[in-house]
């Protein structure tokens, strides 16, 4: 159809060469060598400038360790064992002491670290994922699109979670692993994030960058990818660090109810919530695993603040 | 009732704005921004004063400190004063009675000086109240009788609209009106038409006139529409990089100026009145950082005439002739007697900071 | 260089893009769950126009107008209520975002904010490229291209991997304009392009416009607000009241000798500056707002502000200005415009 299209005009470089300025192109290779950076590598630059995700990120990789490298090193497991003295206070042996029944508490908080972990990432994963494309999909289309995909977040919103994961994990006897608990909080965990995507999504919608896209012929697929989900790159992270968060507490709730991981596993949630009594008789049983949800939580909220950032090009390299 | 008798006219030729050697800074992440750098001028009773500038010239900047409405963390020097009192350093309170009542405000957006929750009335009426003692009927009946001095139809039913019943410029009237109510001194109005349409800039512009003439106040109108400047002020100022770099009359300035900066706003202006076929005449570049300005003249890096002693020296605001109230900062401000645009000024398209960067950049990390 | 584009267009051939009778109404929608229609904004209103190689026609009129929806509807980027455009005598509304595709790469935009307009998370170069890789002319001279094109728009071409942020309005708008060109169009929608910019910024873009246009035979839908700039660098000029065109000339003639009211009051109503003229000039003031677009008047859509229909015009002629809609038409003033009392009027 554009049959008669003339050859892309490719004007010589030297008559399109600015007519003053620029004397001395020598000058500019030497510009460049100091900006050539990738964009990733721009990114990275910008996270490492910021101190409180800088040293939040090195906390959390010694989490991350403990967690699933220290059960190896460790000569107890979260286990009951016959060689445990029961209800013992902190001591070189036993760090955190160790439980009535005769496990090793510091080796519990490794276990229980793992499982949450593993929980809430998942959680974050699906979350992110799922909440990111339907609030996408949902602003940018508009319409009935929206209409139908919102009523169903609305209605997920409406069941309270619990209930619902009772009812799906009574269900499902015999125990529930670690990837069922994350499976079905994540399932329903996501429409928070849908709807603040959608919102930022919605407004984004209306730029004059999604216009330019589709004034170039743009596929729907590629201004989602390309503009739409990067642009809220900054709410997304937000909404997961919130979900991976608000994933330790659901895990722990749900342990304490009795239809989140069944012990002889074990999970940060469980711990706290066996060692609730406990927690001024034998405080090494509630301190220790209290803590460690505390500081995940934390470190992932400061991470999360040093991603979004570092992913905004209008942060000045220069900050903190 | 306030000390002076509003309604008598100030003498002629009487001082009722006088800026002095004043210095605005702002400190930023990335260091001290000079938005103001010494600037001087005055405002004589009944007279106008236009201050032109592109953003970030600083033309804002220094009535807005003559108003007290810098932010805390601005760093201020010099001297502002409205009639003989000293503004700079006073307490909140103190501004507030002056403000309104001698010196009156008009922004470039209306709604931000008009409350969405109270009647248009209301609004004026309570401005009257502010600083006259007279009953609530008499302050509406001043309220209707303001906007109709400012070309709004039917005053009698307007004065119970809420702002966002009306339009931009209707809006702006109102603004105005509110600025007119106290029979001020001196009118400042900070781009009162920048948001408007060409017709309803007229309106306004024809709104403010008869404000200016009902009232007898001095204005002080800063824009960067050359155009609306050219018809409206006796004096100009023309602003750049925080420094009244040229300042006259009208014809002076727009007829013979005498700072290349001024020539090439004037070269690169599309004119409804000049020949169509002519090219226009930008000037390269882009205004200097306010942080770490390096020394010399601010536009000696935009412009053709510069030398060796424009980079190293910073021309002062000169008289251009012996006596003249013509004054430019211009090292070589002789040489531009009859020039035009187009003689110092290239048809370039290059982007010249393109070459100026690399420049810059070099220079800083030496 | 611009003498070369003065004057009459060149009308020999077929135009390069036409629009026939088009129209666009937004609906009014209320707010409640059901989102009941309630009323339609008249965007667009019956309005035709044709723009032929190597032209540059200027649509003029105030914010509200219509002229950027009308700029969109040329483009296909916003579907029509009624109407039809055609590019090449080839269809483009109402066609398959597929079918437009190839066409994209010929009909392109430049936004008025150098600030939302540009994807703030893409570099320069990204920016540059999005048009070749949507269209399939990336391929491996890909980022010679790139380089040319910043080079063209009078940016340093080392600056590619650079972020929006980091450049001035102006230079921004060098890029918007870099991307509009990769794909080589014929044609570009320039819509406000220089308003967002400082004075003294605003003449490189327009000189850069015009020096692209005689160098790659580019033909311009230059809408604006800013009939100073439209005179300097239009051929031909449309006026836009309320949705319709009242008034469309040749540059010269219309400016010279306007004979539709508003655009008499329009041109008297920008400032000289230059202070003996602008204290000398004739001043048709125009009075009151644009009418809500949801609700027009009826006949004529000026005459509820029309300084002629008040002052000049017998009862009977009013009644005419109220019922009968005045067709865009030459009434003997030597081109077409809206309304039943054109009259030439010399003003500059």
């Amino acid at each position: 159809m554009t049959d008669s299209r003339p050859p892309r005009q490719h004007v010589d470089p030297v008559a399109t060469a600015p007519p003053d300025g620029d004397e001395d192109p020598s000058r500019d290779a030497e510009a460049i060598t100091t900006r050539q950076r990738s964009q990733l590598q721009l990114v990275a630059l910008r996270f490492v400038r910021h101190r409180a995700a800088m040293v939040s990120l090195f906390v959390f990789v010694l989490i991350v360790a403990f967690a699933f490298i220290g059960p190896h090193l460790w000569e107890w497991d979260h286990t009951v064992s016959r060689d445990i003295p029961s209800s013992q206070p902190p001591s070189w042996e036993h760090p955190f002491g160790t439980t009535s029944a005769g496990n090793d508490v510091f080796a519990q908080v490794m276990r229980g670290t793992q499982k949450s972990l593993q929980v809430a990432f998942t959680v974050g994963a699906l979350t992110v994922i799922i909440g990111a494309l339907w609030g996408t999909i949902a602003g940018y289309y508009r319409g009935k699109v929206d209409a139908v995909m919102m009523r169903i977040v609305d209605v997920l919103l409406i069941i309270p979670l619990l209930v619902l994961v009772v009812a799906i994990a009574g269900s499902a006897r015999g125990g529930t692993t670690w990837w069922a608990v994350a499976l079905i909080i994540g399932l329903f965990g996501w429409t928070t994030a849908a709807r603040v995507v959608r919102g930022v999504v919605l407004s984004l919608r209306e730029q004059e960058f999604v216009e330019a896209s589709k004034a170039m012929g743009a596929s729907d697929a590629r201004i989602i990818f390309t503009h739409l989900l990067p642009n809220a790159a900054g709410p997304i992270i937000v909404a997961g660090t919130l979900a991976i968060a608000l994933a330790i507490l659901a895990e722990a709730g749900l342990s304490f109810l009795g239809f989140g991981i069944q012990p002889p596993d074990t999970s940060l949630g469980l711990l706290v919530e066996r060692a609730r009594t406990a927690a001024r008789t034998r405080p090494w049983l509630f301190y220790p695993p209290g803590f460690m949800i505390v500081l995940i939580a934390l470190t992932i909220n400061f991470i999360g603040d040093g991603l979004r950032d570092a992913l905004d090009p209008r942060q000045t390299t220069m900050r903190r | 009732m306030s000390v002076t008798d509003p309604a008598a006219p100030r003498r002629a030729g009487e001082a009722v704005l006088e800026i002095e050697d004043l210095h605005v800074a702002f400190p930023s992440e990335d260091g001290l921004v000079q938005a103001v750098r010494g600037v001087s001028y005055e405002v004589r009773a009944g007279e106008a004063l236009g201050i032109v500038g592109e953003s970030g010239a600083g033309k804002s900047v220094s009535s807005m400190a003559v108003m007290g409405l810098l932010p805390k963390n601005a760093q201020i020097e010099g001297s502002a004063k409205v009639l003989g009192q000293e503004m700079l350093g006073l307490k909140d309170a103190k501004i507030s009675r002056i403000r309104g009542d001698q010196v009156a405000m008009i922004f470039q957006d209306p709604l931000t000086s008009l409350t969405p929750v109270y009647t248009i009335g209301r609004q004026l009426a309570e401005a009257v109240l502010a600083h006259r003692n007279v009953s609530k009927q008499a302050a509406r009946e001043r309220a209707i009788e303001l906007l109709e001095l400012v070309g709004i139809p039917n005053p009698q039913e307007r004065v119970d609209a809420y702002p966002h019943e009306l339009s931009g410029g209707m809006r702006q009237r109102v603004v105005i009106a509110i600025a007119m109510a106290n029979d001020p001194d001196v009118i400042i109005a900070d781009e009162p038409t920048t948001a408007l349409d060409v017709t309803v800039q007229a309106q306004v512009l024809e709104a403010l006139e008869s404000a200016r003439t009902q009232t007898g106040a001095a204005l002080v109108m800063i824009t960067h529409d050359l155009g609306v400047i050219a018809g409206h002020v006796d004096r100009v100022c023309v602003m750049y990089a925080g420094r009244i770099v040229e300042s006259g009359t009208v014809d002076d300035v727009f007829y013979a100026p005498r700072m290349p900066y001024t020539l090439g706003l004037l070269g690169s202006l599309p004119r409804l009145d000049g020949s169509r076929d002519e090219r226009l005449t930008p000037i390269t570049g882009t205004p200097p950082s306010l942080v770490n300005l390096p020394p010399g003249c601010p536009f000696a890096p935009r412009c053709p005439l510069a030398r060796d002693r424009c980079r190293e020296e910073e021309p002062p605001l000169e008289a251009v002739d012996v006596a003249s109230r013509h004054l430019a900062a211009c090292h070589f401000s002789d040489e531009l007697v009859g020039k035009e645009a187009t003689d110092l000024f290239t048809e370039s398209i290059l982007d010249a900071d393109v070459a100026d960067e690399i420049v810059a950049e070099h220079g800083g990390q030496a | 260089m611009s003498g070369t584009q003065t004057q009459a267009p060149r009308t020999s051939t077929a135009p390069l893009l036409e629009a026939s009778n088009i129209v666009k109404h937004f609906p009014v929608r209320s707010s409640g769950l059901l989102r009941r229609q309630v009323g339609e904004i008249h965007a667009v209103c019956d309005v035709s126009l044709q723009l032929h190689e190597n032209e540059t026609l200027g649509l003029v009129g105030e914010s509200g107008c219509g002229k950027s929806t009308l700029s969109r509807l040329l483009l296909n980027l916003l579907d029509l209520t009624a109407g039809e455009v055609t590019y090449r005598g080839q269809q483009v509304s109402g066609i398959s975002r597929r079918a437009m595709r190839p066409l994209r790469r010929e009909m392109q935009i430049v936004f008025q904010d150098p600030f939302a307009s540009l994807d703030s998370r893409m570099t320069v170069f990204s920016l540059i490229a999005e048009p070749l890789r949507i269209q399939g002319l990336f391929e491996d001279d890909g980022h010679a291209r790139v380089r040319e094109l910043l080079q063209l728009v009078g940016l340093n071409p080392e600056h590619g991997n650079r972020y929006p942020h980091e450049f001035s309005g102006g230079q921004r708008q060098r890029i918007g304009i870099a991307r509009a060109l990769a794909s080589d169009p014929k044609l570009i929608v320039l819509d406000e392009p220089v308003s967002a910019l400082d004075v003294s910024i605003q003449a490189g873009v327009i000189n850069l416009l015009e020096d692209l246009q005689d160098r790659f035979d580019l033909s311009y839908l230059f809408v604006a607000h800013d009939l100073s700039v439209v005179r300097h660098i239009a051929d031909r000029v449309a006026v836009m009241y309320l949705g319709r065109i009242v008034e469309e000339a040749p540059t010269d003639q219309l400016f010279a000798s306007p004979s539709h009211p508003y655009t008499q009051a329009l041109i008297s109503a920008v400032p000289f500056p230059d202070p003996h003229k602008e204290r000398a000039r004739e001043r048709i003031i125009v009075t009151g707002d644009v009418p809500n677009p949801s609700d027009p008047p009826s006949g004529c859509r000026f005459r509820t502000r029309c300084p002629k229909f008040a002052a000049e015009l017998s009862s009977s002629q009013q009644q005419q200005c109220i019922d009968e809609v005045p067709q865009l038409i030459d009434r003997g003033q030597g081109h077409p415009a809206a309304c039943h009392f054109a009259e030439a009027h010399r003003m500059v």
